[in-house]
């Protein structure tokens, strides 16, 4: 088992190194000149160059992407552009809302979607199985901004229930806090239900094909303890497998998500940074995103055991 | 297999085929309609697409006008018989609008279908052949695909000037790992396959049975990938435009009419919903024909989904 996980930890860091020499060499290759940028209009050439030897523009490549990790350990993931503001610390002022915005997603998305799903299979070829399916194939076509849309129409506009855009923070109480994430994590969740919902329900099917469950029916025990209890036990590695995975719809779609509702997270953050071709910013909110990604998936395998015992490394 | 009906039978009749599944119930049509008939999401899916390609090809015949002229003092009109669908705060027709910014949604749709399924392919054919290249290969597509694709895509947009090209270019960059890992799998598998080991001990070469046993395997699975890769990237074309990464504004394209009816959407939600509807329908009828054509090229599969 620790040989395993020492085994898992240290496969991550090759995948890690390849994100970050990527994201690295997003901005070397970036176009503009930041020494030129920061040395302003009125700069003679000297200057430039001196600003550029000061900042280690001049060094080579592998010697630059070297200081550049080193710099990230430590936190340190440069300076805007724009704002002149470290990047860390313009991230650290956007992650509540697209940290809050995720998790009630998250949360939403998976006590919709697997309940959903083991219904589809309990009820295989019902019209109830027919509509999680059409819903299925309606949320992975319907993009997130179309669904984003509609919602905040008829439930923000038409019928005045939610507020229409904005944030909240938690700190000012966790009503108002939830009150403006429900729409947003209605739209962003439709893909993810769709998805978790589609892979619980064929799961499900081969799981209650299986003898176990033919004994506990015997037995007499009620249905929603053979499903829940028994039945979805077994298909949990590869439902939350797939939850992991749809994490990377979760941060892509945040993106537009914050841009329809106008929450001011890091999706609105790199959309401004996008427009304003402030590449450190692009860089370090690609870079965080990315190893979150990783991390979630890892924390995820090394989960497995908890939710099969069967699974011994 | 352990079927439970056929426990208490006794050995030797085997109950888990049924009668129906031997006998072919009615003699299945042949053509394309018996096909269809069989089929029907493939049919409705097609149909959709078709009328979309159509809608694409001969927007200027139908009724359109110019969809970038100008009319500044009949800015943001509602639907009515002279704008079908509105105009926007520019005074252009969203109708002719919509139908344009089909030819730019399909247009990316179809090139990163086929420039991801193509690269994919090569790159999943070497890397499930030749075993050095394999574990480098199968490194770098595990760190791309660690990147969410839409924030690759964005982050490859930001570098280039915005055309449709490098659209095209940009998800296509995102979507190759998944193809190279789904044709890697696939390669992998055959190559266990006893008629492969039966043509190297017959001396075939190696790129003849690449020809002639690897690919026409690969083709379906690579198929309904490919539709699948279309939808998906006609939703991240339209994002990109929306955000401002994607194409030129002064191209319609319909995550740029979204992006430009965004700020009046609250009073004008026409201008968004138009486009919203094309796209989503378009996408719709993609994935429909995707679902199809995986139920008819790969039973096992529909099974299980």
């Amino acid at each position: 088992m620790f040989a395993y996980v020492v085994r898992r930890v240290l496969a991550t860091i090759p995948v890690m190194a390849i994100v970050a020499l990527f994201v690295f060499s997003l901005l070397y290759i970036a176009p503009g000149d930041p020494a030129a940028v920061i040395a302003g209009d009125q700069a003679t050439p000297d200057d430039v160059e001196r600003i550029r030897a000061s900042l280690g523009l001049d060094r080579p490549y592998l010697v630059r992407f070297g200081a550049w990790v080193w710099d990230i350990m430590r936190g340190d993931l440069g300076v805007s552009i724009f704002t002149n503001l470290p990047v860390s610390t313009m991230i650290r002022q956007r992650i509540e809302p697209t940290l809050s915005l995720m998790v009630v997603t998250l949360i939403l998305a998976v006590s919709i979607a697997v309940p959903m799903g083991v219904v589809a299979a309990w009820r295989q070829g019902t019209w109830i199985d027919r509509a999680v399916m059409a819903f299925a194939v309606l949320g992975f076509s319907v993009p997130v901004f179309v669904v984003g849309y509609v919602l905040a129409y008829f439930f923000a506009l038409e019928w005045d229930l939610l507020p229409v855009q904005g944030y909240t923070p938690f700190a000012r109480g966790f009503w108002p806090w939830l009150e403006n994430l429900i729409l947003p994590a209605i739209a962003l969740g439709s893909v993810y239900i769709a998805l978790i919902a589609r892979i619980t329900r064929a799961t499900m099917l081969e799981v209650l094909q299986q003898d176990y469950i033919r004994t506990a029916r015997a037995k007499g025990l009620n249905q929603g303890g053979i499903l829940f209890l028994h039945a979805l036990k077994n298909a949990a590695v590869p439902i939350i497998t797939v939850i992991g995975i749809g994490i990377a719809l979760l941060i892509g779609g945040a993106v537009v998500t914050e841009s329809v509702f106008a929450i001011p997270g890091l999706g609105r953050l790199t959309v401004d940074a996008i427009l304003r071709r402030d590449y450190p910013v692009i860089q370090g909110v690609v870079l965080l995103f990315s190893f979150v990604y990783v991390l979630v998936n890892l924390a995820i395998d090394l989960a497995y055991t908890l939710f099969d015992p069967r699974i011994r490394y | 297999m352990g079927g439970g009906s056929a426990a208490s039978l006794p050995p030797g009749v085997n109950a888990a085929v049924p009668m129906q599944d031997i006998m072919p119930p009615v003699k299945p049509k042949k053509g394309v309609i018996g096909f269809l008939r069989r089929n029907p999401t493939i049919a409705i899916g097609g149909f959709l697409v078709l009328l979309m390609v159509c809608i694409a090809i001969f927007a200027p015949f139908l009724f359109t006008k110019d969809p970038t002229a100008l009319a500044p003092a009949l800015r943001t009109r509602e639907p009515s018989a002279r704008f079908w669908f509105g105009s926007d705060m520019l005074g252009r027709d969203i109708y002719s609008r919509v139908l344009y910014g089909a030819r730019v949604s399909l247009t990316v749709g179809f090139a990163v279908a086929i420039c991801a399924s193509a690269i994919g392919l090569f790159i999943g054919l070497v890397s499930g052949f030749i075993r050095v290249a394999d574990s480098i290969i199968m490194r770098i597509m595990d760190g791309m695909m660690s990147i969410p694709s839409i924030l690759l895509a964005i982050a490859l947009m930001a570098l280039t000037r915005g055309s449709v090209g490098n659209v095209v270019l940009a998800i296509t960059v995102a979507e190759i790992p998944r193809v190279s890992r789904l044709v890697r799998g696939v390669v992998l598998s055959l190559r266990e396959q006893p008629y492969v080991d039966a043509a190297v001990a017959s001396g075939t070469r190696t790129p003849m049975i690449i020809i002639r046993h690897i690919l026409p395997n690969t083709l379906a699975p690579l198929t309904v990938q490919a539709t699948y890769i279309c939808a998906s990237a006609m939703i991240t074309e339209a994002i990109l435009s929306f955000i401002g990464a994607g194409t030129p504004p002064i191209i319609p394209s319909w995550g740029n009419i979204m992006a430009e009816g965004r700020a009046l959407w609250q009073v004008k939600p026409y201008i968004v919903f138009f486009p919203a509807i094309f796209l989503s329908i378009t996408v719709l009828a993609v994935n429909l024909l995707g679902d199809g054509l995986r139920d008819a090229l790969d039973p096992r599969m529909a099974k299980r989904l």
